[in-house]
């Protein structure tokens, strides 16, 4: 497997309390790879669409909110055209939301795997949220026509604004996978509680309404919800609005604590998992 | 003495514990809220502890092939499971000196919609093979496989045939120091399994290091030069494969007779569901212990169900001593829909028709369960018969032994014809 012609291996029951073992990750990120790369092509060759279903996704949202929220319901958007600051908000947003839907459901979805051979079990998660990274990619190119078309020229502030907004929420989501995908081996109700909590998020996160729209007496509350910073940070980037460093940065430590709670949890119950799969 | 560098794994007071009926997923989310709330320790009345592996300690010298034999249930699969670092020991340790790769079953991981290319890189990497090793042994596996046709097709449209010897073709291109194998080969066509036993003896023959778990006597007894017998999570004995596969076969079939298998069934665990009352070979109205291949052989198995429930079906296998299954048969299974077992003392009484037995020892497994749900019998009862020729007997010649598991007598109908 992994270990040196000389070297030996000593199995024995571990520790309850344990990090994840970072060098074995890294001798394992081939699988990690293929990992990825199965479900990126599995994805888009089960799909008559292929591709184009991680475009449709956002975009159709879009229509429908800018229908039903731009037109009807006559939001604000803070000056912007309203298809595309929607859109803006939703390409963070529905990365996010797969990452936690496909990391939370990764690991009972691999109990084939984990009930027959040995790898880090951790890839698992890592491999869910990075798939969503691909579909973000595609989406995120479907901006330009769309940019084109709404005359938007986006500031150079996005090239910061951009990948610094989907670090966060890689870091995010996979923290929350961490502690999501164990949960759920070990209590198979939450399963079909997550995408239910995950919709009723999206609304309490600026996205088809700006954060000006929330009263000011509010907003510290909802600050508390680290997906604000990255989709202001994300969307207000394009328009050049200055960057919400300091929420960033909450964001960005809400995100390594559940990263470092989450993969101790994980590794705790990693124990039983073929056990109880 | 051998020193320690010749021994490729150590196994030293190896334990595991299952809690049997507190698996984690029967308590839900919202209970462990409640009762942490309420303070309420919940037990399944079910739960009891089982020792997979009571203390087991053997070595395996470098270039042994070792087979691990024992019953169902023996702790075979967990010891399998923890050496492949699938499940960890509760207690004890193994210490591991070389590469290992362990095959629990072939085409681990293996993807519908991905090609045959596209799976044999997937697998490898599932293997434990680098990039580098998949692309290097890439044509043997195919032409191992005998796929060439097919690479670039979805593995989806291939034959179970194709599949099996594709996804054998994979694992067998692995160059482990230390192959850990379960009875993978118990799958596939008679050709396939001996192209599978023919790969194996090149790997136990190459100087690596074998973990073999089977089933199959001939099969360990010709591979392996040495066997662990395993029986209730401990080591019965170990020694030359011949000698422990003999002395096996022996005790399994003394210890599995009428008295065996009564007191086996005496000593189940109460299940709130169902109890197994009693099994019988009956023949002529008597209760026998060892049958006439002349007449019919009736087994009736007595059981009661507590609660009335779907699905519900007992059943059993007819082994020979080498535990090739021969046949299973349900007690409702010649039905469309799941059967419904109303609550209440059941008699099922199966007859294996006269003239259809060969004069040889068999093994009856007798199995009860809810389908997709959960075995009733934590094990399957064992019960161990003689059949004695009494018959007509289809011979060639006076004396001659009839090949074969099972004898039936067939209608020949011979006519003269006009040239």
């Amino acid at each position: 497997m992994t270990q040196s012609p000389d070297s030996v291996l000593v199995i024995e029951p571990s520790p309850a309390w344990r990090p994840v073992d970072l060098g074995e990750v890294w001798r394992y990120r081939e699988l990690l790879f293929f990992f990825v790369w199965r479900d990126v092509k599995v994805r888009y060759k089960q799909t008559v669409l292929g591709v184009a279903w991680a475009v449709i996704q956002p975009l159709f949202a879009m229509l429908i909110f800018a229908f039903f929220f731009g037109r009807i319901a006559r939001l604000p958007s803070d000056g912007m055209p309203y298809p595309l600051f929607t859109y803006a908000g939703l390409l963070p947003w529905t990365f996010f939301a797969n990452a936690v839907n496909a990391g939370s459901q990764s690991l009972i979805g691999s109990a084939h795997l984990v009930s027959k051979v040995y790898f880090p079990r951790i890839l698992v998660p890592i491999a869910a949220v990075s798939t969503g990274l691909v579909d973000f990619f595609f989406a995120l190119i479907m901006l330009v026509p769309l940019l084109v078309w709404q005359d938007v020229t986006p500031f150079p502030r996005a090239l910061i604004g951009i990948p610094v907004a989907i670090a966060v929420t890689y870091i995010l989501g996979f923290g929350i996978s961490c502690w999501l995908s164990a949960l759920v081996v070990r209590f198979r109700d939450l399963r079909h509680v997550i995408p239910f909590v995950v919709q009723i998020w999206m609304f309490a996160t600026p996205i088809v309404y700006p954060l000006s729209l929330v009263p000011e007496k509010w907003r510290a509350a909802v600050g508390l919800n680290p997906m604000v910073s990255v989709v202001e940070a994300f969307r207000g980037s394009i328009f050049g609005r200055p960057l919400p460093w300091s929420g960033l940065l909450y964001a960005l430590i809400v995100g390594v604590v559940l990263i470092v709670t989450g993969s101790i949890y994980f590794r705790r119950l990693e124990r039983s998992f073929a056990d109880v799969m | 003495m051998t020193g320690a560098a010749d021994i490729a794994v150590r196994v030293e007071n190896l334990a595991k514990l299952y809690r049997i009926g507190a698996r984690l997923d029967n308590r839900t989310f919202r209970e462990t809220i409640t009762d942490t709330l309420t303070l309420r320790r919940r037990r399944n009345d079910a739960e009891r502890d089982l020792w997979a592996l009571r203390d087991v300690s053997f070595e395996v010298k470098r270039g042994e092939a070792v087979g691990i034999i024992g019953q169902n249930g023996a702790g075979k699969s967990t010891l399998l499971k923890i050496l492949s670092r699938i499940t960890e020991p509760t207690r004890g340790r193994v210490e591991v000196r070389g590469r290992v790769s362990s095959l629990l079953e072939v085409g681990t991981g293996f993807h519908p919609e991905l090609t045959g290319r596209e799976n044999i890189a997937l697998n490898g990497a599932i293997l434990g093979m680098t990039r580098a090793e998949i692309r290097h042994r890439f044509d043997d596996i195919v032409a191992f496989a005998e796929v060439e046709r097919f690479i670039d097709t979805p593995v989806k449209y291939y034959s179970s045939g194709m599949y099996m010897r594709l996804a054998f073709a994979v694992a067998a291109h692995l160059e482990p120091e230390i192959l850990v194998v379960d009875e993978v080969l118990a799958v596939g066509d008679a050709a396939f399994q001996s192209k599978c036993l023919r790969k194996m003896n090149d790997v136990a023959s190459h100087g690596r290091t074998v973990l073999f778990v089977s089933h199959n006597m001939p099969a360990v007894k010709s591979l392996c030069q040495t066997a662990v017998w395993l029986r209730n999570g401990e080591v019965v004995d170990r020694g030359p494969s011949d000698a422990i596969v003999t002395r096996y076969l022996q005790h399994s079939s003394s210890r599995a007779g009428r008295e065996g298998a009564a007191a086996l069934i005496a000593s189940l665990p109460p299940d709130p569901q169902f109890r197994l009352d009693a099994i019988r070979l009956m023949q002529r109205g008597d209760e026998i212990t060892n049958a006439l291949n002349g007449e019919p052989l009736e087994i009736e198995i007595e059981f009661e169900v507590f609660t009335t429930t779907l699905g519900l079906h007992v059943y059993f296998q007819l082994l020979d001593l080498e535990e090739t299954v021969i046949f299973e048969s349900i007690h409702n299974g010649s039905r469309d829909e799941a059967p419904r077992v109303e609550a209440g003392r059941w008699l099922a009484r199966a007859t294996i028709p006269a003239d259809f037995l060969a004069a040889r020892p068999y093994q009856l497994l007798v199995f009860a369960g809810v389908a997709d749900v959960r075995a009733l019998l934590p094990e399957p009862i064992r019960l161990t018969f003689d059949v004695q020729q009494s018959g007509i007997v289809n011979r060639a010649f006076p004396g001659y032994q009839t090949p074969g598991k099972i004898a039936p007598l067939l209608q020949w109908d011979v006519t003269r014809r006009e040239r």
